[in-house]
């Protein structure tokens, strides 16, 4: 992929970033943050292409994994916490059934 | 195109797609939950898809499988049991937490890539071939560093292990965190002229610059600068995407960077801060203590949880207005039972949310939420500020500065112009509070001082306990 076409994909990204949350109720915003920080986490992916590309040198195979266990920290953990909170609001809707 | 990049192609298409309907579902009440799922299905698809790609390429060796497999066992396990565990008032700083982690996993790949080459593969990766990778790795490594150390400084701060030292409010930091950041400049140039060497110390000052930049910031600023790093670990994932040529984490960490500076906005507006300020004007209470001094309270008046208790039970209409105290004392559950009570001798009863009510906004919501609150009873400032004159009693439960009439009617406060609500309209205003210290911010409350507010003093949760005890002797709530 070029580099020009890699800032395209970047710069579109932005944009569509910047669309997506346009209005949210101040109640979302902590779940939003939390389910956002979580996506932040697809670093992940570098960390797996560092590994796999790594063809035995130690070190390297070592640095990748403890990276990708960072990522996986961010996402699991954001991802469970962000559910927890939101379960708390679905929740109540027990007088509709 | 063989097989195995038209799949990935597809993979990645379906995954960034989902994405953005993940984050788009997040920003409304009903979808939330479904599009957190999403999201995280989205991102498991996106590793079966990098990897199945690598299985029809170029093979994956049994020890890159093991070194997969220990990272993400045990990354996911931590990540679980702490998401599980963490108690709901902790929240900010859990986020800030993860997003540090996130920083660092960026910032490990880019220095991985940059100390040992990678060749071979199909694309050939010689990483230092050209510059756009050199600048993409320094961007990985400054943008990761400073989203570690600055949210790891702000979770310690939320928490309490740190505190804010004194020579960080004076001058001396800003000089401090221009030599940091001119070092991280030089080092960040060095690097791009191919000075692999100078990496460490890219590392090093990019650290320092972010610990110096989030220390100075006061406790009420905390969640704009968590967003704000968010923000920035999503720049780092776009940053490494470059890295490693990822399409995919390009914009994944593009939108994350975007969504996360808006949301960064938003809660600015809430506070009634600009980011400049927050980010370069130290903590609130340095700047106050020198411009409302003069904060010294008049006319307190302090009653019983019997008087209290007393006037609730004649009143028709009740607000609460509930802030990190009430969270902090774990009383919120406590609170239900107090509200159920009134209910059910008719007294109509409102939650009011102020947008930053709690450490974060929204953070409220989800406390109340936690005990079993209809979402219908909780209002939002706009809409409930003109029930004020016709509500008999508010009660005002560890909330603070968001009930000081200042913001309204003294320019020189440097609350002026923040939202608040207009307790002091309502009939009686009771606040509950541990003692006359000041709030966040550190301003005198005007509040306190007015005729119609009483004081009921004492830790949130016992009063209200008191309180559940005292409204059964009068014989509210029994059928």
């Amino acid at each position: 992929m070029s580099f020009i076409s890699l800032l395209w994909v970047l710069l579109l990204g932005s944009l569509l970033g910047l669309e997506l949350i346009g209005k949210v109720p101040p109640t979302l915003h902590t779940p939003l943050m939390s389910g956002a920080n979580a996506i932040s986490g697809i670093t992940m992916l570098a960390a797996l292409t560092l590994i796999v590309k790594a063809e035995g040198n130690v070190p390297l195979l070592i640095i990748g994994s403890v990276s990708l266990g960072f990522a996986l920290f961010n996402v699991v953990g954001g991802f469970f916490v962000t559910d927890r909170m939101l379960a708390m609001f679905s929740r109540k809707p027990s007088n509709k059934k | 195109m063989n097989l195995p990049v038209i799949i990935k192609f597809v993979i990645d298409l379906l995954a960034v797609l989902l994405l953005a309907l993940g984050i788009k579902g997040l920003s409304k009440v009903k979808s939330a939950r479904d599009a957190n799922r999403l999201a995280a299905f989205a991102m498991s698809l996106s590793v079966v898809g990098l990897l199945s790609y690598y299985l029809g390429t170029s093979g994956i060796a049994i020890q890159s499988w093991i070194w997969i497999i220990i990272g993400s066992i045990i990354g996911s396990l931590f990540g679980a049991i702490l998401a599980k565990k963490v108690p709901m008032t902790s929240m900010p700083e859990t986020v800030a937490l993860f997003n540090g982690c996130g920083g660092m996993s960026s910032l490990l790949v880019a220095l991985g890539v940059a100390i040992f080459p990678i060749s071979g593969g199909q694309e050939n990766f010689d990483f230092f071939k050209s510059l756009i990778n050199q600048v993409s790795i320094s961007v990985s490594i400054f943008v990761g560093a400073i989203t570690f150390t600055g949210s790891i400084v702000a979770m310690a701060k939320l928490q309490g292990w740190l505190s804010t030292p004194g020579w960080t409010q004076s001058k001396v930091r800003h000089f401090v965190n221009i030599v940091f950041a001119v070092a991280s400049l030089i080092a960040f140039f060095d690097l791009i002229n191919g000075n692999t060497s100078s990496i460490w110390l890219l590392v090093i000052v990019s650290s320092l610059l972010g610990i110096g930049v989030t220390l100075p910031i006061g406790g009420a600023d905390m969640p704009v600068v968590i967003s704000l790093l968010n923000s920035y670990s999503g720049i780092a994932a776009a940053a490494a995407g470059f890295v490693v040529d990822s399409q995919l984490l390009i914009v994944a960490g593009a939108m994350v960077g975007a969504a996360g500076l808006i949301l960064t906005q938003v809660m600015c507006k809430g506070m009634n801060r600009s980011l400049v300020s927050v980010l370069f004007g130290g903590s609130l209470s340095a700047q106050s203590t020198a411009s409302s001094g003069s904060g010294e309270y008049t006319n307190i008046t302090s009653c019983s949880v019997e008087e209290c208790a007393l006037t609730l039970e004649a009143a028709n209409k009740v607000i609460i207005v509930p802030g990190y105290g009430l969270a902090v004392a774990q009383a919120q559950h406590t609170l239900r039972e107090v509200t159920k009570k009134l209910e059910q001798n008719g007294i109509e009863v409102v939650y009011a949310i102020h947008p930053v009510a709690g450490r974060m906004p929204g953070h409220m919501n989800v406390l109340l939420a936690e005990a079993d609150v209809p979402y219908e009873q909780l209002k939002e400032m706009d809409i409930v500020n003109p029930d004020f004159p016709a509500t008999d009693v508010v009660l005002v439960l560890g909330a603070n500065d968001v009930v000081n009439p200042q913001a309204k009617n003294d320019s020189s406060s440097p609350l002026y112009g923040m939202p608040v609500l207009d307790v002091q309209e309502a009939r009686t205003v009771f606040v509950i509070k541990r003692g006359m210290s000041a709030g966040y911010s550190g301003i005198k409350n005007d509040l306190f001082d007015l005729p119609n507010t009483s004081m009921v003093f004492g830790d949130a949760k016992k009063v209200l306990n008191d309180l559940i005890g005292e409204l059964k002797d009068l014989g509210v709530g029994e059928k």
